[in-house]
Protein backbone atom coordinates (compact mmCIF):
# COMPACT_ATOMS: atom_id res chain seq x y z
CA UNK A 1 0.00 0.00 0.00
CA UNK A 2 2.72 2.45 0.91
CA UNK A 3 4.70 1.38 -2.13
CA UNK A 4 2.24 3.34 -4.32
CA UNK A 5 3.42 6.70 -3.11
CA UNK A 6 4.85 8.40 -6.17
CA UNK A 7 4.99 11.98 -4.91
CA UNK A 8 8.46 13.35 -5.35
CA UNK A 9 9.60 10.20 -7.08
CA UNK A 10 12.13 10.34 -9.87
CA UNK A 11 12.01 8.18 -13.00
CA UNK A 12 15.46 8.21 -14.61
CA UNK A 13 15.56 8.73 -18.34
CA UNK A 14 17.52 10.44 -21.05
CA UNK A 15 14.96 12.55 -22.91
CA UNK A 16 15.45 16.24 -23.62
CA UNK A 17 13.16 17.00 -20.69
CA UNK A 18 15.38 14.94 -18.39
CA UNK A 19 18.49 16.68 -19.64
CA UNK A 20 17.26 20.23 -19.18
CA UNK A 21 18.97 22.14 -16.40
CA UNK A 22 16.92 21.91 -13.17
CA UNK A 23 16.89 25.72 -12.97
CA UNK A 24 15.30 25.89 -16.41
CA UNK A 25 12.68 23.37 -15.39
CA UNK A 26 11.88 25.19 -12.16
CA UNK A 27 11.42 28.49 -13.97
CA UNK A 28 9.38 26.82 -16.69
CA UNK A 29 7.03 25.27 -14.14
CA UNK A 30 6.40 28.70 -12.66
CA UNK A 31 5.80 30.15 -16.14
CA UNK A 32 3.53 27.22 -16.95
CA UNK A 33 1.45 27.78 -13.80
CA UNK A 34 1.19 31.49 -14.56
CA UNK A 35 0.00 30.69 -18.08
CA UNK A 36 -2.52 28.17 -16.72
CA UNK A 37 -4.07 30.79 -14.48
CA UNK A 38 -4.10 33.38 -17.26
CA UNK A 39 -5.97 31.14 -19.67
CA UNK A 40 -9.71 31.87 -19.49
CA UNK A 41 -11.48 30.66 -22.59
CA UNK A 42 -11.71 27.45 -24.60
CA UNK A 43 -9.07 28.33 -27.16
CA UNK A 44 -6.36 29.21 -24.66
CA UNK A 45 -7.27 26.12 -22.61
CA UNK A 46 -6.93 24.04 -25.74
CA UNK A 47 -3.49 25.50 -26.37
CA UNK A 48 -2.35 24.72 -22.80
CA UNK A 49 -3.72 21.20 -23.03
CA UNK A 50 -1.90 20.61 -26.31
CA UNK A 51 1.35 21.90 -24.80
CA UNK A 52 0.92 19.71 -21.70
CA UNK A 53 0.26 16.60 -23.79
CA UNK A 54 3.25 17.37 -25.99
CA UNK A 55 5.56 17.67 -22.98
CA UNK A 56 4.26 14.43 -21.45
CA UNK A 57 4.82 12.68 -24.77
CA UNK A 58 8.38 13.99 -25.11
CA UNK A 59 9.28 13.07 -21.52
CA UNK A 60 8.23 9.44 -22.14
CA UNK A 61 6.55 9.36 -18.73
CA UNK A 62 3.67 6.94 -19.23
CA UNK A 63 0.23 8.58 -18.76
CA UNK A 64 -0.57 5.73 -16.42
CA UNK A 65 2.20 6.79 -14.03
CA UNK A 66 0.75 10.28 -14.04
CA UNK A 67 -2.80 9.13 -13.31
CA UNK A 68 -1.55 6.80 -10.57
CA UNK A 69 0.08 9.77 -8.89
CA UNK A 70 -3.18 11.71 -9.11
CA UNK A 71 -5.24 9.05 -7.36
CA UNK A 72 -4.98 10.52 -3.86
CA UNK A 73 -6.27 13.82 -5.27
CA UNK A 74 -9.37 12.46 -6.98
CA UNK A 75 -11.59 13.61 -4.15
CA UNK A 76 -10.41 17.21 -4.25
CA UNK A 77 -10.73 17.31 -8.03
CA UNK A 78 -14.32 15.95 -7.97
CA UNK A 79 -15.22 18.25 -5.09
CA UNK A 80 -14.03 21.33 -6.97
CA UNK A 81 -15.85 20.23 -10.09
CA UNK A 82 -19.17 19.66 -8.29
CA UNK A 83 -18.94 22.93 -6.37
CA UNK A 84 -18.33 24.91 -9.55
CA UNK A 85 -21.09 23.06 -11.34
CA UNK A 86 -23.77 24.04 -8.85
CA UNK A 87 -22.63 27.38 -7.57
CA UNK A 88 -22.00 29.23 -10.81
CA UNK A 89 -24.76 31.46 -12.05
CA UNK A 90 -25.24 32.96 -15.51
CA UNK A 91 -25.93 31.54 -18.95
CA UNK A 92 -28.96 29.42 -19.84
CA UNK A 93 -30.40 27.21 -17.14
CA UNK A 94 -30.10 23.53 -17.97
CA UNK A 95 -31.53 22.03 -14.82
CA UNK A 96 -33.58 23.58 -12.07
CA UNK A 97 -34.71 21.06 -9.50
CA UNK A 98 -35.09 21.60 -5.74
CA UNK A 99 -31.87 23.32 -4.63
CA UNK A 100 -29.88 22.32 -7.72
CA UNK A 101 -29.40 24.86 -10.48
CA UNK A 102 -27.13 23.93 -13.34
CA UNK A 103 -26.36 26.53 -15.94
CA UNK A 104 -24.25 26.46 -19.08
CA UNK A 105 -21.73 28.73 -17.37
CA UNK A 106 -21.60 26.30 -14.48
CA UNK A 107 -20.77 23.38 -16.75
CA UNK A 108 -18.11 25.41 -18.50
CA UNK A 109 -16.48 26.52 -15.25
CA UNK A 110 -16.60 23.03 -13.78
CA UNK A 111 -14.92 21.49 -16.80
CA UNK A 112 -12.32 24.24 -16.94
CA UNK A 113 -11.54 23.99 -13.23
CA UNK A 114 -11.06 20.23 -13.38
CA UNK A 115 -8.88 20.48 -16.47
CA UNK A 116 -6.87 23.28 -14.87
CA UNK A 117 -6.19 21.23 -11.73
CA UNK A 118 -5.29 18.18 -13.79
CA UNK A 119 -2.82 20.20 -15.86
CA UNK A 120 -1.42 21.85 -12.75
CA UNK A 121 -0.72 18.47 -11.20
CA UNK A 122 0.70 17.03 -14.42
CA UNK A 123 3.08 19.95 -14.80
CA UNK A 124 4.47 19.78 -11.29
CA UNK A 125 4.62 15.97 -11.31
CA UNK A 126 6.58 16.08 -14.55
CA UNK A 127 9.15 18.26 -12.80
CA UNK A 128 9.80 15.75 -10.02
CA UNK A 129 9.43 12.73 -12.30
CA UNK A 130 12.13 13.94 -14.68
CA UNK A 131 14.53 15.64 -12.26
CA UNK A 132 16.60 13.82 -9.65
CA UNK A 133 15.98 15.21 -6.15
CA UNK A 134 19.61 16.21 -5.82
CA UNK A 135 19.50 18.18 -9.06
CA UNK A 136 16.23 19.74 -7.99
CA UNK A 137 17.53 20.97 -4.64
CA UNK A 138 20.79 22.11 -6.24
CA UNK A 139 18.81 24.05 -8.82
CA UNK A 140 16.60 25.58 -6.17
CA UNK A 141 19.60 26.54 -4.08
CA UNK A 142 21.25 28.28 -7.03
CA UNK A 143 18.05 30.07 -8.06
CA UNK A 144 17.51 31.36 -4.54
CA UNK A 145 21.18 32.16 -4.02
CA UNK A 146 20.66 35.95 -4.12
CA UNK A 147 18.54 35.62 -0.96
CA UNK A 148 21.69 34.63 0.94
CA UNK A 149 22.62 38.31 0.84
CA UNK A 150 19.72 39.06 3.15
CA UNK A 151 20.76 36.14 5.38
CA UNK A 152 18.12 33.64 4.36
CA UNK A 153 19.69 30.22 5.14
CA UNK A 154 19.29 28.89 1.59
CA UNK A 155 21.99 26.24 1.79
CA UNK A 156 20.63 24.84 5.04
CA UNK A 157 17.11 24.74 3.64
CA UNK A 158 18.13 22.94 0.49
CA UNK A 159 20.26 20.50 2.50
CA UNK A 160 17.27 19.76 4.73
CA UNK A 161 15.08 19.24 1.70
CA UNK A 162 17.48 16.81 0.04
CA UNK A 163 17.90 14.88 3.32
CA UNK A 164 14.11 14.65 3.66
CA UNK A 165 13.83 13.33 0.12
CA UNK A 166 16.68 10.92 0.72
CA UNK A 167 14.93 9.44 3.76
CA UNK A 168 11.44 9.07 2.28
CA UNK A 169 12.08 5.52 0.99
CA UNK A 170 13.93 4.54 4.18
CA UNK A 171 11.10 5.72 6.41
CA UNK A 172 8.42 4.16 4.21
CA UNK A 173 10.28 0.86 4.44
CA UNK A 174 10.48 1.22 8.19
CA UNK A 175 6.76 2.05 8.49
CA UNK A 176 5.94 -1.07 6.52
CA UNK A 177 8.13 -3.11 8.85
CA UNK A 178 6.56 -1.73 12.02
CA UNK A 179 3.07 -2.23 10.57
CA UNK A 180 3.83 -5.85 9.76
CA UNK A 181 5.27 -6.40 13.22
CA UNK A 182 2.17 -4.97 14.84
CA UNK A 183 -0.19 -6.82 12.53
CA UNK A 184 1.56 -10.02 13.54
CA UNK A 185 0.60 -9.18 17.09
CA UNK A 186 -3.02 -8.54 16.18
CA UNK A 187 -3.13 -4.82 15.40
CA UNK A 188 -5.85 -3.84 12.95
CA UNK A 189 -5.24 -0.90 10.62
CA UNK A 190 -7.96 -1.47 8.03
CA UNK A 191 -11.32 -1.79 9.74
CA UNK A 192 -13.24 0.29 12.22
CA UNK A 193 -14.42 3.85 12.15
CA UNK A 194 -12.19 6.79 11.42
CA UNK A 195 -11.43 7.46 15.08
CA UNK A 196 -10.60 3.83 15.74
CA UNK A 197 -8.30 3.71 12.76
CA UNK A 198 -6.61 6.92 13.81
CA UNK A 199 -6.08 5.44 17.26
CA UNK A 200 -4.55 2.31 15.75
CA UNK A 201 -1.98 4.51 14.03
CA UNK A 202 -0.69 5.96 17.29
CA UNK A 203 1.37 2.91 18.32
CA UNK A 204 2.80 3.06 14.80
CA UNK A 205 3.86 6.68 15.02
CA UNK A 206 5.64 6.44 18.35
CA UNK A 207 8.31 3.91 17.32
CA UNK A 208 8.60 5.64 13.95
CA UNK A 209 9.34 8.98 15.58
CA UNK A 210 11.78 7.51 18.06
CA UNK A 211 13.73 5.81 15.32
CA UNK A 212 13.61 8.91 13.10
CA UNK A 213 15.25 10.92 15.86
CA UNK A 214 17.89 8.26 16.38
CA UNK A 215 18.55 8.20 12.65
CA UNK A 216 18.86 11.97 12.56
CA UNK A 217 21.40 11.82 15.37
CA UNK A 218 23.51 9.16 13.66
CA UNK A 219 23.24 10.96 10.35
CA UNK A 220 24.51 14.19 11.89
CA UNK A 221 27.57 12.39 13.30
CA UNK A 222 28.19 10.67 9.96
CA UNK A 223 27.95 13.99 8.12
CA UNK A 224 30.33 15.69 10.50
CA UNK A 225 32.74 12.79 10.15
CA UNK A 226 32.75 13.50 6.45
CA UNK A 227 33.79 17.07 7.07
CA UNK A 228 30.40 18.70 6.62
CA UNK A 229 30.58 22.23 7.98
CA UNK A 230 27.80 24.11 6.26
CA UNK A 231 27.70 25.61 2.80
CA UNK A 232 30.84 27.68 3.13
CA UNK A 233 33.61 26.66 0.76
CA UNK A 234 31.60 23.74 -0.56
CA UNK A 235 32.09 22.67 -4.16
CA UNK A 236 30.01 20.46 -6.43
CA UNK A 237 31.00 17.43 -8.40
CA UNK A 238 28.24 18.07 -10.92
CA UNK A 239 28.32 21.67 -12.06
CA UNK A 240 25.01 22.93 -13.39
CA UNK A 241 25.46 24.34 -16.86
CA UNK A 242 22.91 26.10 -19.02
CA UNK A 243 23.08 24.69 -22.54
CA UNK A 244 21.51 26.00 -25.73
CA UNK A 245 18.48 23.79 -25.21
CA UNK A 246 17.87 25.52 -21.87
CA UNK A 247 17.76 28.96 -23.46
CA UNK A 248 15.51 27.60 -26.20
CA UNK A 249 13.17 26.07 -23.63
CA UNK A 250 13.06 29.28 -21.60
CA UNK A 251 12.33 31.26 -24.73
CA UNK A 252 9.48 28.89 -25.70
CA UNK A 253 8.06 29.18 -22.19
CA UNK A 254 8.08 32.96 -22.38
CA UNK A 255 6.49 32.85 -25.83
CA UNK A 256 3.74 30.55 -24.54
CA UNK A 257 2.98 32.88 -21.66
CA UNK A 258 2.90 35.87 -24.04
CA UNK A 259 0.51 34.13 -26.42
CA UNK A 260 -1.81 33.14 -23.57
CA UNK A 261 -1.81 36.71 -22.22
CA UNK A 262 -2.66 38.09 -25.68
CA UNK A 263 -5.45 35.52 -26.01
CA UNK A 264 -6.73 36.53 -22.60
CA UNK A 265 -6.82 40.19 -23.65
CA UNK A 266 -8.80 39.33 -26.78
CA UNK A 267 -11.14 37.06 -24.84
CA UNK A 268 -10.18 33.86 -26.66
CA UNK B 1 59.34 2.52 17.13
CA UNK B 2 61.33 4.15 14.35
CA UNK B 3 58.59 6.29 12.80
CA UNK B 4 55.92 8.27 14.54
CA UNK B 5 52.72 6.31 15.23
CA UNK B 6 49.76 7.61 13.23
CA UNK B 7 47.49 7.56 16.25
CA UNK B 8 48.71 8.14 19.77
CA UNK B 9 46.40 8.03 22.75
CA UNK B 10 47.69 9.14 26.13
CA UNK B 11 45.85 8.29 29.32
CA UNK B 12 42.46 8.94 27.74
CA UNK B 13 39.47 9.37 30.03
CA UNK B 14 36.00 10.06 28.74
CA UNK B 15 32.68 10.62 30.49
CA UNK B 16 29.48 11.44 28.65
CA UNK B 17 27.92 14.66 29.93
CA UNK B 18 25.35 13.85 32.61
CA UNK B 19 26.79 10.37 33.12
CA UNK B 20 28.23 9.45 36.49
CA UNK B 21 30.41 6.57 35.33
CA UNK B 22 33.42 6.97 33.09
CA UNK B 23 33.06 5.34 29.68
CA UNK B 24 36.79 5.22 29.01
CA UNK B 25 39.10 4.90 31.98
CA UNK B 26 42.68 5.64 31.20
CA UNK B 27 43.46 4.34 27.75
CA UNK B 28 46.94 4.56 26.30
CA UNK B 29 47.63 3.23 22.84
CA UNK B 30 49.84 3.75 19.83
CA UNK B 31 48.80 2.62 16.39
CA UNK B 32 51.45 2.22 13.71
CA UNK B 33 50.87 3.46 10.19
CA UNK B 34 49.79 0.77 7.73
CA UNK B 35 48.76 -1.74 10.37
CA UNK B 36 45.47 -3.57 10.69
CA UNK B 37 44.26 -3.24 14.25
CA UNK B 38 41.13 -4.92 15.54
CA UNK B 39 39.44 -3.61 18.66
CA UNK B 40 37.32 -6.17 20.38
CA UNK B 41 34.80 -5.62 23.12
CA UNK B 42 31.25 -6.40 24.13
CA UNK B 43 28.45 -3.83 24.33
CA UNK B 44 29.22 -0.96 26.64
CA UNK B 45 32.97 -1.55 26.63
CA UNK B 46 33.50 1.92 25.21
CA UNK B 47 34.64 0.84 21.77
CA UNK B 48 32.22 3.07 19.81
CA UNK B 49 33.12 6.00 22.02
CA UNK B 50 36.75 5.37 21.19
CA UNK B 51 35.94 5.56 17.45
CA UNK B 52 34.30 8.95 17.83
CA UNK B 53 37.25 10.24 19.84
CA UNK B 54 39.60 9.36 16.99
CA UNK B 55 38.22 12.03 14.65
CA UNK B 56 37.23 14.71 17.12
CA UNK B 57 33.49 14.05 17.04
CA UNK B 58 33.98 13.67 20.77
CA UNK B 59 36.78 15.33 22.70
CA UNK B 60 38.58 13.69 25.65
CA UNK B 61 37.45 14.57 29.18
CA UNK B 62 41.09 14.27 30.10
CA UNK B 63 44.12 12.86 28.36
CA UNK B 64 45.14 13.38 24.75
CA UNK B 65 44.46 11.92 21.34
CA UNK B 66 46.96 12.67 18.59
CA UNK B 67 46.17 11.94 14.95
CA UNK B 68 49.13 12.30 12.56
CA UNK B 69 50.85 14.19 15.33
CA UNK B 70 47.97 16.65 15.77
CA UNK B 71 45.99 17.08 18.96
CA UNK B 72 42.29 16.45 18.22
CA UNK B 73 41.40 19.32 20.54
CA UNK B 74 43.07 21.71 18.14
CA UNK B 75 40.03 23.50 16.63
CA UNK B 76 42.06 25.04 13.85
CA UNK B 77 42.94 21.72 12.28
CA UNK B 78 39.57 20.09 12.85
CA UNK B 79 38.87 19.44 9.15
CA UNK B 80 42.42 18.16 8.64
CA UNK B 81 41.94 15.66 11.45
CA UNK B 82 38.55 14.54 10.19
CA UNK B 83 39.79 14.03 6.67
CA UNK B 84 42.77 11.98 7.84
CA UNK B 85 40.50 9.60 9.75
CA UNK B 86 37.65 8.15 7.70
CA UNK B 87 34.88 6.80 9.90
CA UNK B 88 32.39 4.13 8.85
CA UNK B 89 29.45 3.38 11.13
CA UNK B 90 27.24 0.44 11.90
CA UNK B 91 24.00 1.37 10.15
CA UNK B 92 24.61 1.95 6.44
CA UNK B 93 21.22 3.64 5.99
CA UNK B 94 22.03 6.38 8.44
CA UNK B 95 25.31 7.45 6.88
CA UNK B 96 24.35 7.65 3.23
CA UNK B 97 23.33 11.21 2.44
CA UNK B 98 22.37 11.16 -1.24
CA UNK B 99 19.86 9.43 -3.50
CA UNK B 100 22.51 8.31 -5.96
CA UNK B 101 25.60 6.28 -5.06
CA UNK B 102 28.15 8.55 -6.78
CA UNK B 103 26.60 11.71 -5.29
CA UNK B 104 26.97 10.17 -1.86
CA UNK B 105 30.63 9.31 -2.37
CA UNK B 106 31.18 12.89 -3.60
CA UNK B 107 29.78 14.34 -0.37
CA UNK B 108 33.03 14.51 1.62
CA UNK B 109 35.24 15.98 -1.13
CA UNK B 110 32.48 18.50 -1.88
CA UNK B 111 32.55 19.54 1.76
CA UNK B 112 36.31 19.91 1.55
CA UNK B 113 36.00 22.22 -1.44
CA UNK B 114 37.86 20.01 -3.88
CA UNK B 115 37.76 20.98 -7.58
CA UNK B 116 34.87 19.32 -9.51
CA UNK B 117 37.13 17.34 -11.85
CA UNK B 118 39.27 16.12 -9.00
CA UNK B 119 36.10 15.05 -7.14
CA UNK B 120 35.00 13.07 -10.20
CA UNK B 121 38.27 11.14 -10.34
CA UNK B 122 38.33 10.54 -6.57
CA UNK B 123 34.76 9.24 -6.63
CA UNK B 124 35.47 6.88 -9.52
CA UNK B 125 38.64 5.61 -7.87
CA UNK B 126 36.97 5.09 -4.49
CA UNK B 127 34.08 3.21 -6.08
CA UNK B 128 36.47 1.00 -8.07
CA UNK B 129 38.46 0.25 -4.93
CA UNK B 130 35.43 -1.14 -3.15
CA UNK B 131 34.10 -2.80 -6.31
CA UNK B 132 30.94 -0.69 -6.60
CA UNK B 133 31.77 1.26 -9.77
CA UNK B 134 29.06 -0.46 -11.82
CA UNK B 135 26.50 0.68 -9.27
CA UNK B 136 27.49 4.35 -9.32
CA UNK B 137 24.14 5.50 -10.72
CA UNK B 138 22.00 3.28 -8.50
CA UNK B 139 19.77 4.41 -5.65
CA UNK B 140 21.41 3.37 -2.36
CA UNK B 141 18.20 2.14 -0.74
CA UNK B 142 17.89 -0.55 -3.40
CA UNK B 143 21.33 -2.04 -2.66
CA UNK B 144 22.05 -4.93 -0.30
CA UNK B 145 23.45 -4.26 3.17
CA UNK B 146 26.97 -5.28 2.20
CA UNK B 147 26.87 -3.09 -0.89
CA UNK B 148 25.60 -0.10 1.09
CA UNK B 149 28.39 -0.54 3.57
CA UNK B 150 30.94 -0.67 0.75
CA UNK B 151 29.48 2.59 -0.58
CA UNK B 152 29.94 4.04 2.91
CA UNK B 153 33.59 2.91 2.85
CA UNK B 154 34.02 4.55 -0.57
CA UNK B 155 32.50 7.69 0.90
CA UNK B 156 35.23 7.75 3.53
CA UNK B 157 37.98 6.85 1.02
CA UNK B 158 37.05 9.83 -1.16
CA UNK B 159 38.54 12.04 1.57
CA UNK B 160 41.84 10.22 0.96
CA UNK B 161 42.25 9.47 4.66
CA UNK B 162 45.34 7.87 6.20
CA UNK B 163 43.34 5.87 8.72
CA UNK B 164 40.06 4.07 8.21
CA UNK B 165 38.10 3.46 11.40
CA UNK B 166 35.16 1.09 11.14
CA UNK B 167 32.72 0.93 14.03
CA UNK B 168 31.01 -2.47 13.90
CA UNK B 169 30.56 -2.21 10.13
CA UNK B 170 29.13 -5.71 9.87
CA UNK B 171 26.74 -5.77 12.83
CA UNK B 172 23.67 -5.33 10.65
CA UNK B 173 24.76 -7.50 7.73
CA UNK B 174 24.14 -11.09 6.72
CA UNK B 175 27.14 -13.48 6.52
CA UNK B 176 27.67 -12.75 2.83
CA UNK B 177 27.66 -8.99 3.33
CA UNK B 178 29.99 -9.43 6.29
CA UNK B 179 32.52 -11.26 4.16
CA UNK B 180 32.27 -8.61 1.40
CA UNK B 181 33.03 -5.82 3.84
CA UNK B 182 35.82 -7.56 5.75
CA UNK B 183 37.65 -8.68 2.63
CA UNK B 184 37.37 -5.14 1.21
CA UNK B 185 38.89 -3.74 4.37
CA UNK B 186 41.67 -6.33 4.50
CA UNK B 187 42.55 -5.61 0.88
CA UNK B 188 42.69 -1.88 1.56
CA UNK B 189 45.19 -2.46 4.31
CA UNK B 190 47.36 -5.06 2.56
CA UNK B 191 47.40 -3.60 -0.95
CA UNK B 192 47.15 0.13 -0.31
CA UNK B 193 48.88 0.37 3.04
CA UNK B 194 45.86 1.99 4.64
CA UNK B 195 45.87 1.96 8.43
CA UNK B 196 42.72 0.15 9.50
CA UNK B 197 41.08 0.16 12.92
CA UNK B 198 38.28 -2.38 12.91
CA UNK B 199 35.97 -2.24 15.88
CA UNK B 200 33.90 -5.39 16.24
CA UNK B 201 32.57 -8.04 18.50
CA UNK B 202 33.01 -10.81 15.96
CA UNK B 203 36.19 -12.72 16.75
CA UNK B 204 36.29 -14.28 13.33
CA UNK B 205 36.78 -10.85 11.75
CA UNK B 206 39.94 -10.25 13.77
CA UNK B 207 41.80 -13.38 12.75
CA UNK B 208 43.78 -11.63 10.02
CA UNK B 209 44.54 -8.49 11.99
CA UNK B 210 48.12 -7.55 12.85
CA UNK B 211 47.12 -6.64 16.33
CA UNK B 212 44.16 -7.29 18.55
CA UNK B 213 43.12 -5.02 21.38
CA UNK B 214 40.43 -6.25 23.76
CA UNK B 215 38.51 -3.52 25.54
CA UNK B 216 36.46 -4.02 28.63
CA UNK B 217 34.86 -1.40 30.85
CA UNK B 218 36.83 1.34 29.18
CA UNK B 219 40.18 -0.30 29.72
CA UNK B 220 42.53 -2.45 27.66
CA UNK B 221 42.44 -6.02 28.93
CA UNK B 222 44.51 -7.68 26.24
CA UNK B 223 46.78 -6.39 23.51
CA UNK B 224 48.83 -8.46 21.11
CA UNK B 225 48.66 -10.53 17.95
CA UNK B 226 45.38 -12.42 17.49
CA UNK B 227 47.25 -15.62 18.33
CA UNK B 228 48.47 -14.32 21.63
CA UNK B 229 45.13 -12.84 22.62
CA UNK B 230 42.95 -15.74 21.59
CA UNK B 231 45.05 -18.23 23.49
CA UNK B 232 44.12 -16.40 26.70
CA UNK B 233 40.81 -18.22 26.61
CA UNK B 234 40.15 -17.85 30.32
CA UNK B 235 40.46 -14.09 30.14
CA UNK B 236 38.24 -13.76 27.09
CA UNK B 237 35.56 -15.90 28.67
CA UNK B 238 35.64 -13.76 31.75
CA UNK B 239 35.11 -10.70 29.57
CA UNK B 240 32.06 -12.27 27.99
CA UNK B 241 33.70 -12.62 24.58
CA UNK B 242 33.29 -15.73 22.51
CA UNK B 243 36.45 -17.20 21.08
CA UNK B 244 36.56 -18.67 17.56
CA UNK B 245 35.21 -22.20 17.25
CA UNK B 246 38.69 -23.56 16.46
CA UNK B 247 40.21 -22.19 19.64
CA UNK B 248 37.22 -23.37 21.64
CA UNK B 249 37.72 -26.91 20.37
CA UNK B 250 41.43 -26.89 21.16
CA UNK B 251 40.74 -25.41 24.56
CA UNK B 252 38.22 -28.15 25.35
CA UNK B 253 40.74 -30.79 24.25
CA UNK B 254 43.36 -29.23 26.45
CA UNK B 255 41.00 -29.17 29.41
CA UNK B 256 40.41 -32.86 28.82
CA UNK B 257 44.12 -33.45 29.16
CA UNK B 258 45.35 -33.55 25.59
CA UNK B 259 48.47 -31.68 24.62
CA UNK B 260 47.43 -29.36 21.77
CA UNK B 261 48.54 -25.82 20.95
CA UNK B 262 45.97 -23.10 21.60
CA UNK B 263 47.03 -20.74 18.85
CA UNK B 264 45.87 -22.65 15.78
CA UNK B 265 43.33 -20.08 14.57
CA UNK B 266 42.36 -21.13 11.08
CA UNK B 267 40.32 -24.23 10.39
CA UNK B 268 43.26 -25.82 8.51
CA UNK B 269 45.70 -25.21 11.33
CA UNK B 270 43.23 -26.60 13.80
CA UNK B 271 42.67 -29.69 11.69
CA UNK B 272 46.43 -30.20 11.46
CA UNK B 273 46.76 -29.92 15.23
CA UNK B 274 44.02 -32.46 15.82
CA UNK B 275 45.46 -34.77 13.15
CA UNK B 276 48.87 -34.55 14.77
CA UNK B 277 47.29 -35.42 18.08
CA UNK B 278 45.52 -38.43 16.60
CA UNK B 279 48.73 -39.59 14.91
CA UNK B 280 50.65 -39.27 18.15
CA UNK B 281 48.05 -41.29 20.00
CA UNK B 282 47.98 -43.91 17.24
CA UNK B 283 51.66 -44.45 17.81
CA UNK B 284 51.30 -44.95 21.53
Amino acid sequence: MLKDVTIGQYFPGNTIIHRLDPRTKLILVIVYIAALFTAREWLSYGLMLAVTCAIVAVSRISPRTLTRGMKPLVFIICFTGVLNLFYTTGGTTLLDWWIFHVTTDGVKRAVMMVVRILMLISGTFLLTYTTSPMALTDGLEMLLNPLKKIRVPIHEMSMMMSMALRFIPTLIEETDKIMSAQRARGADFETGRLMERAKALLPLLVPLFVSAFRRADELAVAMESRCYHGGEGRTRMKQLRMARRDYLALFSGAALLAVVIVMNVYGL
Amino acid sequence: MPEQPIIRIEDLHFTYPGDSAETLRGLSLEIAEGSFVAVLGHNGSGKSTLAKLLNAILLPTSGKVYVCGRDTEDEEHLLDIRRSVGLVFQNPDNQIVANVVEDDVAFAPENLGVEPQEIRSRVDEALRTVGMYEYRLHAPHLLSGGQKQRVAIAGALAMQPRVLVLDEPTAMLDPLGRREVISTVERLCRERGMTVVLITHHMSECVNADRLIALSDGMVTADGTPREVFSQVELLKREGLTVPATVRLLYALREAGFDVPLDALSVDECADAVAALLLARGRV
